[in-house]
């Protein structure tokens, strides 16, 4: 953990992501509705060292401790994140994003002619595939570049 | 029929399947039967496209049932032209109506809708997404003439787009139907019923051409490309010309061929087909109003 430490601080109390594949840092909070808005202190280490992966990112969000359904949503982008609760400088909670059955809001449907993509009340919902996620309502089928889809707005 | 809401044939069952297409068979044994079955029932339709043969196929099954309908007109002169939202519409017109029928442009709009309203709603075609009372309409036709079980059936021409192709491709994965698709390769089926025909196990080839499979086909399914598709004229005229048949080219099919076109045609199938004892498209047409008229049977029978 040292080369990290170098790199980035260490936190207080929050959420550490760890393991994301190299170069989906900003797409993991964009996920985690994380901008220039939001108002948490946030770190990010971009392509740093890894045993695991070679190369990987890393997030730390301070003060906020993310919910099992945000975690989940992060499996489609980052399958070998793990996710560190810390308070008071300690990790309490250590574990695996799991993949969820149903993705509700965070994605946009690429299609533009899917009803979700209009103006009506109702929000986005993808059925995860073991390789890929498919929209409840037009049946769309996304299987390359997800986090394209990532709806920030 | 234990739907509340027909959405996509993806829901249909062989057993499901079954029941609305014997109950058509006994309507349209005797259709003046049925005169009284739902008096005073009311449908409501709610088309967002134009529609000419599913529209009035629908309002004259509800009316051989003794109910009526309410139409909502066309998009132009509604509070849709006020920006009103189609979960708002349908809300409104179902305190109007026993079950409603919604055609709208975009895919997902009938799943949403359904989710808005506590009537019954039947899927009228949704963008390119499904179409299933067409395709009930289809396989009652199909039963007809060819049966149901053991057939090659051939489906050709715009088969990404083609809302009644989705719809039937995925119904007769119920049946034993071996099933050959026939297209341009810019107009090959779309990624999700691809995924959805392999998940059921189906038995599916493509083509590019009709030649290599005709002479084994007891059905013939075609859809009209159209021109919209392509970036410009020549491109499409040079490929749509490629997926039209006339009665020439059946003559290398077989005898009892049956060849069906959910309508309306432009050249894809030449008139001089019509002669042949291959045509079932118009009795297809005509299909339509006994299977609506069971499936509107089915539906507000539950409802009571």
């Amino acid at each position: 953990m040292s080369d990290h430490e170098l790199r980035v601080s260490k936190i207080r109390n929050g959420t550490v992501v760890d393991h994301i594949a190299a170069g989906q840092a900003l797409n993991v909070l964009a996920i985690l509705g994380i901008d220039t808005d939001s108002g948490e202190t946030v770190s990010v280490g971009m392509r740093v060292p890894s045993d695991r992966l070679g190369t990987k990112d890393i997030v730390k969000v301070e003060g906020r401790e993310l919910s099992q359904d945000e975690v989940d949503v992060l499996s489609l982008i980052a399958p070998a994140a793990t996710i560190n609760i810390v308070r008071d400088f300690d990790v309490v909670e250590k574990h695996r994003v799991e993949r969820p059955d149903v993705v509700t809001g965070v994605l946009s449907c690429p299609n533009r002619h899917c009803i979700t993509t209009g103006d009506e009340p109702v929000d986005s919902r993808f059925d995860v595939l073991d390789d890929g996620i498919r929209c409840q309502y037009c049946e769309t089928i996304v299987r390359e570049h997800i986090a394209d889809h990532i709806d920030v707005g | 029929m234990r739907h509340d809401h027909v959405i996509s044939a993806k829901q249909l069952s062989r057993a499901g399947i079954e029941e609305v297409l014997d109950r058509a068979a006994e309507i349209a044994a005797d259709p003046s039967a049925w005169g009284h079955r739902h008096e005073g029932a009311l449908l409501g339709l709610c088309f967002f496209e134009p529609s000419t043969r599913t529209k009035m196929s629908f309002t004259a099954a509800a009316k051989r049932l003794g109910g009526d309908v309410v139409d909502m007109g066309p998009v132009g002169s509604s509070s849709v032209k006020k920006g009103e939202s189609l979960a708002d519409t349908v809300r409104v017109v179902e305190g109007y109506a026993d079950a409603l029928v919604l055609r709208h442009p975009s895919e997902g709009s009938a799943k949403m809708a359904s989710e808005f309203v506590d009537v019954p709603l039947i899927n009228a075609g949704d963008g390119a997404g499904q179409h299933p009372t067409q395709t009930l309409l289809d396989l009652y036709t199909i039963r007809e003439s060819a049966g149901l079980d053991d057939i090659t059936v051939g489906i050709m021409g715009d088969l990404k787009y083609g809302r009644t192709v989705h719809s039937l491709a995925h119904a007769l994965t119920n049946f034993d139907v071996r099933q050959h698709f026939v297209s341009p390769e810019s107009l090959e089926l779309p990624r999700s019923v691809r995924y959805d025909l392999h998940e059921e196990g189906a038995s599916i080839k493509e083509h590019r051409t009709l030649d290599p499979v005709l002479s084994e086909l007891d059905v013939l399914y075609v859809t009209r490309i159209q021109r919209e598709r392509f970036p410009d004229e020549s491109e499409y005229r040079a490929i749509a010309g490629e997926y039209q048949i006339d009665a020439a080219t059946l003559e290398d099919g077989r005898d009892d061929l049956t060849v069906m076109h959910p309508l309306p045609r432009v050249d894809e199938i030449a008139h001089d087909v019509d002669d042949t004892d291959h045509a079932a498209y118009f009795q297809q047409a005509h299909n339509g109003v006994p299977v609506r008229m069971a499936l509107l049977d089915l539906l507000l029978e539950g409802e009571r």
